[in-house]
């Protein structure tokens, strides 16, 4: 009972069956989260750093809870406050960690391809936490995980991606699942945020037309605008995004069907969800977060070492 | 090949479909006989195989007690199994919609072997709750191989077996027909 690959890099480098393993698996952790003590010792013998080179709050803290939960001991790395300021290159930095005898590596890089990079050169096993605009592979398995709880099958889901995709690596990830598990996939969003490649490349449908793409699917994952990554104006203003492509509950009221909508967060509320939405009752958004620690037990604790 | 390991090779049969059922029975007779109320105590099927013999024995109980009086969980050990390092097994599913705090808790196996599963098992019991006393009920005890002190308090049938031997138990479920036998 293994995953085909060593490392998690992406959603991209998973067979379907990896991807079925690790859900099944997360299930079974969700339950222990259940329990009085929401702790199993499978990994207390294992190590692992948290090489966080970008901002974040809900994908380390759910990391930190999977391996406290799994009984590992872990270690917490900020860029900012780190010799990497200094100059220290991302190679010996990592190196240096992993001479203090650390066996695992959850990386989050503002890079496309470190982590890749990084399974090259060192020995420990290395669970990507998002880099660059690629993958961000653990969001993409919580997501599946959390639509699974909504509906039986991924099999010819209709799951649109709404808004930011060609700075998303969620949107990347999920595309990459969602193709292999068999669901259909849609991307909406303005012609400025819609690359052609990944639409060319996947086969998928494109809107440009929010309505369109809430009236054709049964799950809407609605991503942040991602104003960091963008370095020239791709959309006039936050506010006329908001008219022309922002959620709002009176939308979800006039298409007379159930819809699951989520989002990977942070959410900037007025923007690409308004906040009736966001709270109201089609919204699975915090499921998706307490989703998060049990997908990402199961990750760690499939890829952990073994000693033959 | 000499005479004792041809007849190590050979299939034997330990309980055929009737015995074992005339055992089940027991089992689930013995466990009345000391646990006159139910009312406090609690059955734990052992993921994946102890569950088949788990819901015999509840059928039975249900058979001769008030369905309502019976506490029935499953638990999974996967994480908590010594050998992790080693092998990375397939979880099973742990159900346990009660609390254990204070009960008598029942662990229900189909073959107790080196006990190391049953070490697993009590360290997970640990995470629902303090039980006042836990005991161990199994298909099968192979008595001279256990590892670790652990011992079973209703046992269907007792047996000799060398390490290499392996225990077979079938159900009708899962195998199409019932009998344990010893390879």
């Amino acid at each position: 009972m293994k995953l085909t690959t060593p490392h998690l890099l992406g959603i991209k480098d998973l067979t379907k069956e990896d991807i079925e393993l690790l859900l099944s698996t997360a299930k079974q952790f969700k339950e222990v989260l259940q329990r009085p003590v929401k702790k199993v010792p499978s990994l207390r013998d294992i190590t692992i750093v948290n090489l966080f080179f970008e901002n974040s709050t809900r994908t380390r803290m759910s990391f930190e809870l999977a391996e406290k939960r799994l009984g590992a001991d872990s270690l917490n790395f900020t860029s900012s406050a780190s010799s990497v300021a200094k100059g220290e290159t991302l190679l010996d930095t990592v190196n240096n960690i992993l001479s203090m005898k650390v066996d695992m590596v959850v990386l989050r890089h503002s890079a496309s391809g470190a982590p890749h990079f990084l399974a090259k050169h060192i020995p420990a096993a290395i669970v990507n936490a998002g880099d660059g605009i690629n993958e961000h592979p653990t969001q993409a398995l919580l997501d599946a995980f959390s639509m699974l709880e909504k509906k039986e099958t991924l099999e010819g889901l209709k799951v649109a991606i709404i808004g930011d995709i060609m700075h998303s690596r969620v949107a990347l990830s999920n595309i990459y699942l969602l193709n292999k598990m068999g669901a259909e996939v849609m991307v909406a969003g303005p012609p400025t945020l819609i690359p052609k490649h990944i639409v060319e490349a996947f086969g998928i449908r494109v809107t440009y037309n929010v309505n369109e793409a809430l009236q054709w699917c049964d799950v809407a994952n609605v991503l942040r605008i991602q104003l960091e990554r963008q370095n020239q104006p791709l959309f006039s203003s936050l506010r006329e995004y908001n008219l022309a492509y922002g959620i709002k509950r009176s939308m979800l009221e006039k298409l007379n069907k159930e819809i699951v909508i989520m989002h990977p967060g942070p959410i900037n509320r007025g923007v690409e969800l308004d906040s009736d939405v966001a709270d109201g009752p089609h919204s699975i958004i915090l499921n998706q977060v307490e989703n998060g620690v049990a997908v990402r037990m199961a990750a760690l604790y499939l890829l952990s070492p073994r000693t033959p | 090949m000499n005479y004792f390991s041809a007849k190590l090779l050979a299939l034997k049969s330990i309980l055929t479909e009737q015995e074992l059922a005339l055992s089940i029975k027991r089992l689930a007779h013995q466990i009345l006989e000391k646990h006159l109320d139910l009312e406090n105590t609690v059955i734990i099927g052992m993921q994946p195989r102890g569950i088949f013999l788990s819901d015999r024995i509840v059928n039975e109980l249900v058979l001769l007690e008030a369905p309502e009086k019976i506490a029935y969980g499953k638990l999974d050990i996967t994480f908590y199994r010594d050998d992790v390092r080693r092998e990375i097994k397939f979880a099973n599913t742990t159900n346990i919609p009660f609390s254990i705090e204070n009960k008598n808790v029942i662990i229900i196996d189909d073959v107790l072997w080196t006990g190391r599963t049953i070490r697993a098992a009590l360290d997970a019991l640990n995470d629902f709750g303090r039980p006042s006393k836990v005991e161990l009920c199994v298909l099968i005890d192979r008595r001279f191989n256990r590892e670790l002190p652990i011992h079973a308090d209703y046992v269907g049938r007792t047996i000799d077996t060398f390490y290499s031997q392996k225990v077979f138990v079938h159900w009708k479920e899962n195998f199409g027909v019932d009998e344990v036998v010893l390879v």
